[in-house]
C-alpha cells in the first residue's frame, strides 16, 4: 500500500532536481555568499572591541531589537555581532526560498495541470509531495553545511566550529520548517497564488510576533518559529534546542501535508475561494479609480515600507553622536560644518537618501501606464469614450500624489522615532520641510518618466538609470571627491541641504517649471503616437 | 448613409507596409464581414478605425468624423470586442463589465443581467481564473449591453463553444434588426456567410475583393454534378471547366460563372438524367483567392 502510493518518488526527485538545476544552486550560492561576506566586512569595519561596543550601544534600543532580535550586548564579539545582525534576516530569506520552491513543485504544477499528467502515469498519489519535501530537505541540509563550514573556514577568532555549525543549522532548520508550512498551505489553498500569500503571511506574522515579543513579552516570541531562531545565542551560549524544535515541528507538518493531500481530490483545496464582487464600485468605474485600484496593494505596501524606513532611521538618531566618533569613513562622508552637531550634519544625507527612495513608487505608478499598454489592456479604454489626455492624466495624478504621500510618511516616521529616542529633538518642521524641499526634484523625475512614455516609450527604463545615477553620485559624491557638476546633472543636486544650508527658492521654482514642461511634452507626445498594445 | 468610410488608407511600420491604400465602406444597418488570413491587416485596420493607431496616409471616418481626431466623440457610439481579450487578473468579470459600460457612457442594468445569463458567465470570478472563451464573453456582454450604433468585432468568437457562438449570432442579428451597423472580422467563414450582408477580403494589406456574397459568388466557379444517358464527350475542350472528375456514371466539375451557359448547352445534348449545382461556399471563394496568390507566386518565381 505504502509502496504503491509512493511509487516513482525517486524518479520525481531527480526530475525536480533536473528542472531546478540552476535555480537551486543560485539560491544556495546567493545565501551563502551573503552569510560569508558580512563577518568579513564587520571584522574589517569594527576591528577593536571598543568599536564593537559602540555598535552594541547603537543596537541596544527597542527599534533595533524589534528588527533583528535580542543579543548578548556585553559580549559583542564579531561572531555575536554577525549572528545578531544577520541570522534572522537570512532565516527569513531561506524561508522565502522554501516557500517559492515548494509552491512551484506542488500547487503551481497542480494548477497548470502538470500533476494531472504525472498522475496519469504509474506514479503514486503521494509521490510528488514527498519528492518535493525530500528535495527541500536535502537543499536545506546542504545550505546548513555550506554556511556552517563556510563561516568556520573564515578563521575569525570569535567564530568557533560549534557556533558556525549552529548558525548553518538554524538557517537550514528554518528552511525545512517553511517547506512544511508551505506544503500544508499548498493543500489548503486552491491556487499557487493563495499558497504563496498564506505562507508569506505566516512568515510575516511570525516575524511581527517575535518583534513585539522581543521588546515586551518573551512568551510571544516563544510561539513564533522566527522567535526560536533568535533564541539560539550563536557564538555565545550556542543553544541547540531551537533547531531541534524547528525540525520537530517541520516533521509534524510534513505528515499533516501528506494526510491532507491523501484525503483531497486533485486540484481541490480546503479553503473555499469566496466569490468576488458582482458589480464594480462607483470609484472603479472611472479611468482614475481603475488605475488606483490596480496599484492599491503596491502603493499601500510602499507606504508602509517608507514609514518603517523612516522609523528605523529615526530610531538610531539618539546614538549617532557616539557612533560617528572614531569612524573615519563616515566622518569623511559628512564634511565637518562648524556649529552643527554630527546628527544635524547626518540629517541632510539621510533626507536625500529617503527622498530618492521615495521617488521609486511614484515612477512605478506612472510607468504602470506603459505596462498596461504592453499587456494590450489600454485599448479597452481608448476604444471607449476615454481620451488619451484623460488616461495619462490619471496616471500622472496618482504619481504626483503618491510622491507627496511617500515623502510625508517617511518624514513623519523619522520624526516620530527620533522624538522618542533623542534628548534634544528636532522640530517636526525641520524634518518635514527638509524632505519636502526634494518634492520638485521628485516631480522632475516623474516628468522624465511621463515624457518618455509619451515620446520614447521604448526608453522608459532610462528613468531608472537616472534615479540610480542620482543616488550614486549624490550619496557617494562626498566620499569619492566627485566634482560638483556631476552631481548637478541630477535634479536632486540643486536642492538646498536643509537644515545646514539655508533655504533658496530659485532651484525649487525652476525645477517645478521644468517638471511641468516635461509633463506637457509627454502629454503632447502621447496624444500623437500609436498605441502599441 | 455610410457609417464607416475608409479611403485609400495606408499604414506603414518602419519599412513594413501593413496596409496599402485600402477602401472600405460600411452602410447604416449593414453587417460587413471582413475576412482574410492572419497578418493580412484586419486588426491594423480596426485599430486605425478606433484611433489607437495613426494612419500614415488616407482617411478613416466613422459617422462622418475623423477616426483619429474625434476618437472620443466617436467611441461614445461604438462598442468594440477585441479578438484577444486581455483583462486585469485581480478584478472580477462583473467589475470589468461595469467599468467598460460606464466608460462608454450609457448604462443598462437589465440588459447586462440578461446577457450574463444568455452567455452563461459567472461575473463573481476573478479574471485570472477565466479561460479565453470566458474573457471573450466579458467583452461581448460589455459590448452588447451598451446601446451602440456601430459594433466593431475583431474575431470575437475564436474561443467560444458552438452553443455560445449561436448566442453571439443572435446578438448580432438583434443589433442588425435594431438598425445598428456591424463590422465583423472573422476566420469562421460559415459565420460570416450566415451574418454578413457585404464582405471584404483583405490580403497582404490590400482589399482584393468586396461586395455582397452573391456578387462575390458571381466572380467564381459553381460546382456541378451531372449524370447523362450517353457519355459526355469533348467536355474538357470547353473553356471555363475545372477539376473534371469521373465518378462511375457521374461527372463532377467546376465552371466559371461566364461559361455556365455554354457548358449547360453542351451537356444537354447527351440527355441529362440528373443535374446538381451548388453555389461556391465562402470557403471555396476564400481558398480560390489563396490559390491565385500561390499561382501568382509560382509564376513570379519561374
Amino acid at each position: 500500500m505504502l509502496r504503491s502510493i509512493l511509487n516513482q518518488t525517486w524518479s520525481l526527485v531527480s526530475f525536480i532536481i533536473r528542472r531546478d538545476r540552476l535555480r537551486i544552486p543560485l539560491w544556495l550560492i546567493g545565501i551563502t555568499v551573503i552569510t560569508l561576506m558580512i563577518p568579513i566586512a564587520f571584522d574589517d569595519m569594527y576591528a577593536s572591541q571598543q568599536e564593537r561596543d559602540t555598535m552594541a550601544e547603537t543596537m541596544k534600543n527597542p527599534a533595533m531589537i524589534a528588527m533583528v532580535g535580542p543579543a548578548d550586548f556585553d559580549n559583542y564579539t564579531t561572531g555575536v555581532m554577525t549572528a545578531h545582525n544577520m541570522v534572522l534576516f537570512t532565516a527569513v530569506v531561506v524561508g522565502l526560498m522554501s516557500i517559492l520552491l515548494v509552491t512551484r513543485h506542488t500547487r503551481s504544477d497542480e494548477e497548470e495541470g502538470r500533476i494531472e499528467m504525472i498522475r496519469s502515469l504509474p506514479v503514486g498519489r503521494l509521490a510528488n509531495i514527498n519528492a518535493t519535501l525530500i528535495v527541500l530537505a536535502v537543499v536545506n541540509i546542504l545550505l546548513a553545511l555550506l554556511n556552517g563550514f563556510g563561516l568556520y573556514a573564515l578563521g575569525i577568532e570569535s567564530m568557533n566550529l560549534e557556533g558556525s555549525l549552529l548558525y548553518g543549522a538554524t538557517l537550514g532548520a528554518t528552511g525545512i520548517l517553511f517547506a512544511g508550512v508551505t506544503a500544508v498551505f499548498a493543500q489548503l489553498s486552491e491556487s499557487a497564488r493563495g499558497t504563496i500569500s498564506y505562507s508569506i503571511a505566516f512568515l510575516l506574522i511570525a516575524y511581527i510576533l517575535r518583534a513585539v515579543g522581543d521588546v515586551s513579552n518573551e512568551t510571544l516570541s516563544l510561539i513564533s518559529p522566527l522567535g526560536w531562531v533568535t533564541q539560539t545565542e550563536i557564538y555565545a551560549n550556542n543553544l541547540w534546542w531551537p533547531v531541534i524544535l524547528l525540525v520537530g515541528v517541520a516533521i509534524i507538518l510534513f505528515f499533516l501535508a501528506n494526510y491532507l493531500n491523501a484525503i483531497r481530490d486533485l486540484e481541490a483545496g480546503f479553503i473555499q475561494v469566496k466569490p468576488g464582487k458582482k458589480h464594480a464600485s462607483n470609484l472603479l468605474q472611472t479611468p482614475l479609480g481603475h488605475a488606483l485600484r490596480l496599484q492599491r496593494t503596491t502603493i499601500i505596501s510602499w507606504a508602509i515600507g517608507m514609514f518603517v524606513l523612516g522609523i528605523s532611521y529615526g530610531s538610531v538618531m539618539g546614538d549617532l553622536e557616539s557612533f560617528f566618533e572614531g569612524n573615519e569613513m563616515l566622518e569623511q562622508l559628512l564634511m565637518a560644518e562648524e556649529g552643527y552637531s554630527l546628527t544635524e550634519q547626518f540629517l541632510p544625507m539621510l533626507l536625500l537618501v529617503m527622498a530618492i527612495l521615495a521617488t521609486v513608487p511614484p515612477i512605478m505608478s506612472v510607468n504602470r501606464l506603459l505596462g498596461e499598454e504592453k499587456k494590450n489592456r489600454i485599448e479597452h479604454f481608448l476604444a471607449r469614450a476615454v481620451s488619451r489626455t484623460q488616461l495619462i492624466g490619471s496616471y500622472l495624478l496618482i504619481g504626483v500624489i503618491n510622491g507627496f504621500v511617500m515623502l510625508s510618511l517617511t518624514a513623519i516616521g523619522l520624526w516620530l522615532a527620533a522624538a522618542s529616542v533623542m534628548d534634544d529633538v528636532f522640530a517636526f518642521g525641520t524634518i518635514y520641510g527638509g524632505i519636502m524641499a526634494y518634492y520638485p526634484a521628485l516631480l522632475v523625475m516623474i516628468g522624465v518618466a511621463i515624457c518618455l512614455i509619451g515620446c520614447l516609450p521604448r526608453f522608459t527604463s532610462f528613468v531608472w538609470v537616472y534615479v540610480v545615477y542620482s543616488f550614486l553620485v549624490l550619496y557617494l559624491g562626498g566620499l569619492l571627491d566627485i566634482p560638483e557638476w556631476i552631481g548637478k546633472i541630477s535634479p536632486f543636486g540643486y536642492i538646498p541641504k536643509l537644515p545646514i544650508e539655508s533655504m533658496t527658492w530659485t532651484p525649487i521654482i525652476v525645477l517645478t517649471i521644468i517638471a511641468f514642461g516635461l509633463m506637457m511634452i509627454g502629454f503632447v507626445g502621447y496624444n500623437k503616437r500609436d498605441i502599441e498594445g | 448613409m455610410s457609417v464607416i468610410e475608409v479611403n485609400n488608407l495606408t499604414k506603414t511600420f518602419g519599412s513594413f507596409t501593413a496596409l496599402n491604400g485600402i477602401n472600405i465602406e460600411v452602410n447604416q444597418g449593414e453587417v460587413f464581414g471582413f475576412i482574410g488570413p492572419n497578418g493580412a491587416g484586419k486588426t491594423t485596420t480596426i485599430r486605425i478605425l478606433l484611433g489607437i493607431l495613426k494612419a500614415t496616409s488616407g482617411t478613416a471616418r466613422i459617422f462622418g468624423k475623423d477616426a483619429w481626431h474625434d476618437a472620443v466623440e466617436i467611441h461614445k457610439r461604438i462598442a468594440y470586442v477585441p479578438g484577444d481579450v486581455n483583462l486585469w487578473p485581480n478584478l472580477t468579470g462583473g467589475e470589468v463589465i461595469d467599468l467598460f459600460v460606464k466608460l462608454r457612457g450609457s448604462n443598462d442594468k437589465h440588459r447586462r443581467e440578461e446577457l450574463i445569463e444568455r452567455f452563461d458567465l459567472d461575473p463573481t470570478k476573478k479574471c485570472r481564473t477565466y479561460s479565453k472563451g470566458n474573457r471573450q464573453k466579458v467583452a461581448l456582454v460589455a459590448a452588447f449591453s451598451s446601446d451602440a450604433d456601430l459594433y466593431i468585432l475583431d474575431e470575437p468568437t475564436s474561443g467560444l463553444d458552438p452553443l455560445m457562438e449561436q448566442v453571439f449570432q443572435q446578438c448580432v442579428l438583434e443589433a442588425k434588426q435594431a438598425g445598428k451597423s456591424v463590422l465583423l472580422s472573422s476566420h469562421i467563414l460559415s459565420e460570416v456567410e450566415k451574418l454578413c450582408d457585404r464582405i471584404g477580403i483583405i490580403r497582404q494589406g490590400e482589399i482584393i475583393e468586396s461586395g455582397t456574397l452573391s456578387e462575390l459568388r458571381h466572380l467564381t466557379r459553381t460546382n456541378f454534378v451531372v449524370e447523362t444517358k450517353e457519355p459526355i464527350t469533348a467536355l474538357h475542350e470547353l473553356t471555363g471547366i475545372h477539376d473534371l472528375e469521373e465518378q462511375g456514371q457521374m461527372l463532377s466539375f467546376q465552371v466559371d460563372a461566364e461559361a455556365i451557359d455554354a457548358v449547360i448547352k453542351h451537356i444537354s445534348q447527351f440527355g441529362i438524367v440528373k443535374l446538381e449545382s451548388t453555389p461556391p461556399t465562402l470557403e471555396d471563394l476564400f481558398m480560390r483567392y489563396y490559390e491565385q496568390r500561390d499561382e501568382h507566386k509560382a509564376g513570379g518565381a519561374s
